[in-house]
């Protein structure tokens, strides 16, 4: 086992870094990272940094074999050779040497006497602190819709830095388990699987059925209980069902009793199970406080990717309890039955498994996607925005087909995409507040601003499609899907804010009305998402993610023509989710990856200041997916302002 | 809101008023689904939790002269929305409490929420009590789990109005609002106008006060 790592090391760090091989090492590159993230960050990465996990010890059943192959020769060649071809490329001025060579001259003394990779990487990763940083004090203008965006970065981008696992990548299980998931090139080695996944997705949402009064019922329900791709289970400490994705608590209390028995057992030993793989689907497990969360998956996730789903999952009970009132729950009775209070919120609980068993981009990549508008545009909007605002706002949205318009907030407080991601889910997935056809009025929490507190949060829903007179009011319920519907959403401290909220409403509504502003949102969402080749003509790119690290907002292209359908999308989503471990994990300190398979080729790449993933068919040479991956760069570069919220409308 | 306000100006010897109902009741009773029925004419088999309350509009004219305008704040009806029920019947003019009548249980919670009302909301508000999803009964009789009788002698000694109704078949349900509305002091409430004193026992006005109280910043100037 040893020699297989070293040998992986080599190969993943031509410029001869120091392994990370023992939780020494790990330590101050962790602190050295994090200490430039200087600027308004601070909490989340200090306590990362304060809290180092324990190492897990190595567990001599899971050694696996020494002799497993290392990663595919394809892949690694790919990622020595396509690094310098994108380099060369005289366009890239945002090029990774680039950002080196700044670091270098700002940190000269530090670091001076070595030029080895790791160090090349730490200066990155301080350049992009530093960035951040320079873009928050550069004004408003700069500053993004959070404005501690290092912060969110470094929790999800970060989480492969400096996130609660890095102890583990040292354990020859660990090493030997994401040989087995990470390395895995999905498109030579997983077709037959994939193709499975790809017909079983098809019912992958279909209900399934509860026992019936003689249990007759229950071998079949069961069988199709376990054909899901995936599950999500929710208990707690104490054992009792909260919530299961699929089946009902008479067809699942065996699985729950046996997820329990497991996690409590390392418990006991001090030495909590975060995960393990059985039969094709890998199991990882989340601890926080009372509860426990289980995450089963057939589809090739990366237990960083499994844990963030299920830290959101959590956001959303948080949300709807706050952390206080449920720790008190729990500390009355510890085997309070949590279904109670939460009755009600499957559905949202629901609508955010469904979303990442579907895989989002927005999950995956932990952004935002915005309304691509005109910057003129764009500002009169978040002027409006300004001169209507009420004065017990706190942040105030809109939202178009799911996608972000503008943002008005106070210049102390930032909207955590955490927090954004719960309240799209609860306008878009679940149906209830769209459908209801009126205006709501929801208490929620939104951990990621105050978990101990409740908001309290104004929406009005239009429909974009019926332009004729008919007011907000008179929005017909369940026409037209989520792509013509217009959100404002109003949030306040105020309990009994509604009315005076429901009046910035009108106000707002009918001041885009009247300066044009309404007609410009209307017709870009009708307008939808740019095909690839609408955006780089002639490209050989089907699909794109770009990921604005500093903005933490990303954009994306049509689906159509080439990714139709849940099989098509589900299948591009998993080769993202791959390329994003290959350079996301605590192994890999790839810039960029040249990914080639059967029915795909794909580049993934990373500076400080964006990630892009690209798709492309099977026969496209590197050097053309190189080329359409900077014609992309230079696409953003033009639209920036276009196709990202920079700053918002700040008061 | 003034806008609003003005929509319903009256002409000639037209009486319009406008009234805050609030539906209280146990979760999944379908409060949301004869509201929707009320509102809209629409009917969903699968209808979702409501989350927190949500706010609709309906006007109905109960005769030539007379037009009715309800502000409905539709309420969630799980537990841990309890606490923020009183932001919603405070200055209520009537409620409706929903029960369901194959499941026993919601009838007692409707008593519950019934003596709430008569204890701390408007002591003039009009209730009613509604027993939802008669069309599972017409169906299947032996569903029934609250008699007809029994429900209605209890509305008769705690002075409520009552109806059996389904927001599926759309029986009794504007029947419901427009018995409502018929009891309600339109006479009283048109006469002051849209533009009276807000906030007293029967009040209606909901505009201007809260124009008032957005304006002055204050918690005591919203009136839900």
């Amino acid at each position: 086992m040893p020699d297989d790592s070293s040998a992986d090391h080599e190969a993943t760090q031509p410029f001869g870094v120091a392994p990370r091989t023992t939780d020494g090492s790990e330590q101050p590159e962790v602190g050295n990272k994090v200490g430039d993230g200087d600027g308004a960050d601070g909490d989340d990465m200090e306590q990362s940094r304060e809290l180092p996990p324990p190492p897990l010890p190595p567990r001599p059943s899971l050694h696996v074999p020494s002799s497993r192959p290392p990663a595919s020769g394809s892949f690694r060649l790919s990622k020595r050779t396509s690094r310098p071809q994108l380099l060369s490329q005289p366009t890239t001025a945002l090029s990774v040497a680039d950002v080196h060579t700044q670091g270098r001259g700002e940190n000269a003394t530090a670091t001076s006497s070595s030029a080895s990779r790791a160090v090349s990487r730490k200066h990155s990763a301080s350049h992009s602190g530093r960035f951040l940083g320079n873009s928050d004090s550069g004004g408003e203008d700069s500053a993004s819709v959070i404005s501690y965006a290092p912060t969110l970065d470094a929790r999800l981008d970060g989480e492969s830095l400096l996130g609660d696992v890095p102890a583990e990548a040292t354990t020859p299980a660990w090493r030997a388990l994401s040989a087995q998931i990470e390395r895995d090139n999905p498109f030579e080695t997983v077709p037959p699987e994939s193709d499975v996944a790809t017909l079983q997705i098809q019912h992958e949402f279909d209900e399934i059925g509860s026992v019936d009064a003689h249990g007759s019922n229950e071998e079949t329900l069961l069988e199709a209980w376990k054909t899901k791709l995936k599950h999500f289970f929710i208990l707690s400490a104490s054992g009792k069902p909260i919530y299961s994705r699929h089946g009902d608590d008479q067809l699942i209390s065996n699985y729950i009793g046996i997820a329990q028995t497991i996690i409590s057992f390392y418990q006991g030993a001090d030495d909590p199970l975060r995960g393990f793989t059985a039969g094709g689907a890998r199991f990882v497990m989340l601890s926080k406080g009372p509860l426990n969360l289980v995450a089963v998956s057939r589809l090739g996730e990366s237990d960083a990717q499994l844990r963030t789903q299920l830290e959101s999952l959590y956001m959303q009970i948080l949300s709807t309890l706050t952390l206080p009132s449920m720790e008190k729950m729990f500390s009355n009775r510890p085997s309070t039955d949590l279904r109670r209070p939460l009755q009600g919120t499957d559905v949202l609980l629901d609508g955010l498994a469904d979303g990442f068993t579907r895989g989002s981009p927005s999950t995956l990549l932990s952004a935002l996607e915005c309304l691509r508008l005109r910057k003129t545009h764009r500002r009169a909007i978040n002027d409006t925005l300004l001169r209507v605002r009420s004065p017990n706002l706190l942040y105030g949205l809109i939202v178009a087909a799911g996608r972000l318009v503008s943002v008005v907030r106070p210049k102390k407080h930032s909207l955590h995409p955490g927090d954004l991601h719960l309240i799209f889910n609860m306008l878009f997935e679940a149906g209830s507040v769209r459908a209801g056809g009126g205006e709501n009025w929801i208490p929620l929490c939104l951990p990621g601003f105050n978990n101990t507190g409740y908001l309290y949060m104004y929406v009005s829903f239009f429909s974009t499609s019926e332009r004729d007179g008919s007011g907000p009011h008179e929005r017909p319920a369940a026409t037209g899907g989520k792509d013509d519907e217009l959100a404002i959403v109003l949030i306040s401290a105020q309990k009994e804010g509604f009315y005076e909220l429901r009046k910035m409403r009108d106000d707002l509504v009918e001041q885009l009305e009247n300066n044009g502003s309404m007609d410009v949102i209307k017709s870009a969402i009708r307008k939808g998402h740019a095909s690839c080749s609408d955006i780089v003509p002639g490209t050989v790119l089907r699909h794109f993610l770009y990921k604005s690290r500093g903005n933490v907002q990303f954009t994306m292209p049509s689906f159509e023509p080439y990714f139709h359908g849940l099989g098509h999308r589900r299948k591009l989503m998993s080769l993202y989710q791959t390329l994003h471990e290959s350079i996301h994990s605590r192994t890999a300190h790839l810039k960029v990856q040249h990914c080639v398979g059967r029915d795909a080729t794909a580049l993934a790449w990373e500076t400080p200041l964006f990630e892009l993933y690209c798709v492309a068919g099977p026969q496209a040479t590197r050097a053309s997916l190189a080329q359409g991956a900077n014609r992309i760069v230079q696409w953003i570069r033009r639209e920036e302002e276009r196709v990202f919220i920079i700053g918002g409308a700040v008061f | 809101m003034a806008a609003r306000m003005q929509q319903g100006g009256r002409p000639g010897g037209a009486r319009f008023a406008q009234f805050k109902l609030v539906l209280l009741g146990e979760s999944a009773v379908g409060k949301s689904s004869l509201v929707l029925r009320f509102v809209k004419d629409q009917f969903d088999d699968y209808r979702e939790s409501t989350i927190g309350a949500a706010f609709l509009t309906q006007t109905i004219a109960l005769d030539d002269q007379t037009t009715v305008k309800f502000e409905i704040w539709d309420t969630a009806g799980q537990e841990r929305y309890k606490s923020l029920a009183p932001m919603y019947y405070r200055n209520a003019n009537c409620a409706v409490v929903v029960y369901d009548i194959t499941q026993a249980s919601s009838l007692d919670k409707a008593k519950s929420w019934v003596k709430e009302l008569q204890r701390q909301a408007n002591e003039n508000i009009i209730i009613a009590l509604a027993g939802n999803k008669a069309d599972l009964v017409a169906e299947q009789p032996d569903k029934r789990a609250v008699q007809t009788a029994d429900a209605e002698a209890y509305a008769r000694e705690s002075n409520l109005l009552f109806f059996e109704t389904s927001a599926k078949t759309a029986e009794n349900v504007k029947e419901l609002f427009t018995a409502i509305a018929k009891k309600l002091p339109i006479e009283q409430a048109s006469q002051r106008g849209m533009r009276g004193p807000a906030g007293r026992p029967g009040g209606v006005d909901l505009g201007n006060r809260q124009e008032a109280g957005g304006a002055a910043g204050g918690p005591g100037g919203c009136n839900c």
